[in-house]
């Protein structure tokens, strides 16, 4: 089985545009190099030598595939059935590793030295170095200093694998200001550095390019529930934060009307107290980050801070395809709170001992929601587990430590 | 459309001078300071462009982004910096003024709402850091409407047909950015290109304002040299700001002196 998308992919639409939201609103000096960077991936996306490469370090450097788990008892009290999409298992820990591998390639190919990145709970940056190291390439990773605090083991990872890891002061300190830093870095440095963007967001080609390279966890999904359970799930379920994981696992069923496609943000105190991330729930649309999308904003189109538990999902944007899906109304999107996150975070290692990311729990959370609500209803359901949860372990530990002496 | 910047290249023409055209964000470092430093601009400069603060700034270096932040966290909505603009205007009817504003704060508003509300505070000319000319069309459109010019910017990496296409949307000047990078001082020497100015000057776009660290009279002399017919002054000046506001008259009529045509 080949791990990298056939071409030509249906997931490159005109000039980056899905429906209203997409494009490419960044400084006229950047359009030079995406233009560029699009037509490198066309091309080496359908070079043989590309995809063999790439197919060989997903399976021997990542461990893919990664395996489709049937839950014993998490959902035991209900008719669903659950199975969870390991990416949790694949090197680095999460789904990141996928598409990171992808690009880190095509920046080979394309003779870059330097890789530059942006991160928010340092998932992404410790892919990007992981990566830079194994390719030998100088790897700057920008990080919203409040991030880098609380994400303090990342950033040891991403140093011990050779990166330099720049903490971002500006604006609100996290992932969004560490992505304006990274745009403002390849503005100068385009010609020799590859920008590499971690999720399904950015100017176009990102938003395409990323869920082409991500479209191998619903590929290989898709294949093993056929062949384990004769059919397809009746409902996929995957957290959204820039939503990339959620698109790798959707790719594969757009086009299967029967299959009920779930995108689980971040609540985070709940929605009506403002503090939250579910952009796709409560933003407008807007202009940030090289794109039309959804934005959380205020009346004059400041763009405003999220909150979550995980800093994962903590981005006051989401992926332009993921503002026209919920549009046409092909996935419906929702959102659990930090509090549900952490119940369904602590279920799961209780009932499967697996343990996911704070990320991941959300679409646990939501998925067990649903089951509970009508627990007659005998349901067939793909979760992606799109990492594990030992990032989060310091994190939790403090929170269940709160919450035992209130 | 004939408008204040095309009637100043026109005057400096006579006068043997390119433009001097400082930079500064609206309310920086506050609503009150920051209407003073505009009438110290106005008066020893030929135009001003002038920001509304935003949340992310993308294509600014570390000055103007603390510029930002200090002019929203002391209050300067967008509604407040157009006000700003206003009472610029009713004191200096003939200054041409360019805005500068992030592409959201124009998105949010509605592209219509906003170039309107920017014509009737007297703005001249509209420039949108983060839309490059594939994505212009409706927000010059919108300008247009409103009878507010579209300014772009040109890159030293734009190819052949994005100068064309500048050279067919722009209106009264077009911000030639003289390197690679972010606005800033000290972020690489300036190597202000001829041909790129040249260029445009060919394909009959409107006349080039070159900026991106610009600080120094010789700045202004090379820039001058490459046939562009001004500058923009940012970083340098809200740098000075920031450490010897006293000292910005001088620092103006320092510049201005270098705008002599040989």
């Amino acid at each position: 089985m080949s791990f990298v998308p056939p071409a030509p992919s249906p997931l490159i639409p005109a000039a980056g545009h899905y429906g209203e939201f997409g494009g490419r609103y960044v400084p006229e000096i950047l359009v030079p190099p995406l233009v560029a960077l699009e037509d490198a991936f066309l091309r080496h996306r359908d070079d043989p030598s590309f995809r063999a490469e790439l197919d060989e370090l997903l399976r021997r450097y990542a461990g893919r595939p990664t395996p489709l788990t049937r839950t014993r008892r998490f959902l035991a009290d209900t008719h669903t059935v659950l199975y969870l999409k390991r990416e949790d298992l694949l090197h680095g820990g999460a789904h990141k590793t996928n598409q990171v591998l992808g690009q880190m390639l095509l920046a080979h190919r394309t003779g870059k030295r330097r890789v530059i990145a942006e991160t928010g709970a340092g998932q992404h940056g410790v892919a990007v170095a992981m990566a830079g190291a194994l390719f030998g390439k100088e790897v700057v990773v920008y990080m919203g200093e409040k991030d880098c605090r609380r994400q303090a083991p990342n950033v040891f990872r991403m140093k011990l694998f050779g990166a330099r890891v720049v903490p971002v002061a500006s604006g609100s300190a996290s992932l969004k200001d560490a992505m304006n830093e990274a745009l403002r870095d390849w503005s100068e440095s385009y010609e020799d550095t590859h920008y590499l963007v971690g999720t399904v967001a950015g100017p176009h080609p990102f938003p395409a390019m990323v869920g082409a390279f991500q479209r191998v966890i619903g590929e290989e999904t898709r294949a093993e529930i056929l062949e384990r359970e004769g059919r397809l799930p009746d409902l996929v379920a995957a957290c959204v934060g820039g939503g990339s994981n959620a698109l790798g696992i959707f790719a594969a069923f757009l086009d299967d009307p029967g299959v009920d496609l779930l995108g689980v943000e971040a609540g985070g105190e709940g929605l009506e107290t403002g503090r939250h991330g579910a952009t796709l729930a409560r933003g407008r649309p807007g202009i940030l980050h090289g794109m039309r999308s959804l934005l959380l904003q205020d009346e004059e189109g400041q763009v405003q801070e999220s909150h979550s538990v995980s800093a994962g999902l903590d981005y006051p944007g989401v992926g332009p395809e993921h503002a026209h899906l919920q549009a046409t109304g092909r996935a419906r999107y929702t959102a659990a709170e930090d509090r549900e996150a952490l119940e369904a975070f602590v279920a799961l290692a209780r009932t499967e001992g697996i343990l996911p990311a704070l990320e991941s729990a959300h679409a646990l959370a939501a998925v067990a929601r649903e089951a509970r609500d009508e627990p007659e209803r005998a349901r067939l359901v793909v979760v992606n587990l799109s990492g594990r949860g030992d990032k989060d372990l310091g994190h939790v530990a403090a929170l269940l430590d709160g919450e035992a002496g209130r | 459309m004939s408008g204040r910047f095309t009637r100043l290249f026109r005057r400096l023409d006579g006068e043997g001078r390119g433009a001097l055209v400082p930079f500064a964000v609206l309310g920086d470092p506050d609503p009150a300071t920051g209407a003073r430093v505009l009438e110290t601009l106005a008066a020893g400069a030929d135009a001003l462009e002038v920001g509304l603060p935003f949340s992310d700034p993308v294509a600014d270096g570390p000055t103007i982004q603390r510029a930002a932040l200090r002019a929203r966290q002391t209050g300067t909505t967008v509604a407040r910096g157009l006000e700003l603009v206003a009472e610029l205007r009713r004191r200096h009817p003939e200054l041409p003024i360019g805005l500068l504003v992030y592409a959201n704060l124009v998105h949010a508003r509605g592209l219509g709402s906003f170039y309107a509300r920017a014509a009737a505070a007297g703005i001249d000319a509209v420039l949108v850091p983060d839309v490059p000319l594939e994505e212009i069309a409706p927000f010059a459109e919108a300008a247009r409407t409103a009878g507010v010019a579209p300014v772009l910017i040109a890159p030293p990496n734009a190819p052949e047909n994005t100068l064309e296409g500048i050279a067919r949307t722009g209106r009264e000047y077009t911000y030639v950015v003289t390197r690679k990078g972010i606005t800033g001082v000290d972020r690489g020497e300036v190597d202000p290109s001829a041909t790129v100015v040249r260029r445009l000057a060919q394909l009959g776009a409107p006349p080039a304002l070159l900026g991106f660290g610009i600080a120094r009279p010789e700045h202004v002399r090379r820039a001058l040299a490459t046939g562009a017919r001004g500058v923009i002054v940012g970083s340098a000046l809200i740098e000075r700001l920031e450490k010897e506001p006293a000292s910005l008259p001088d620092y103006l009529a320092e510049l201005r002196a270098a705008t002599i045509l040989p």
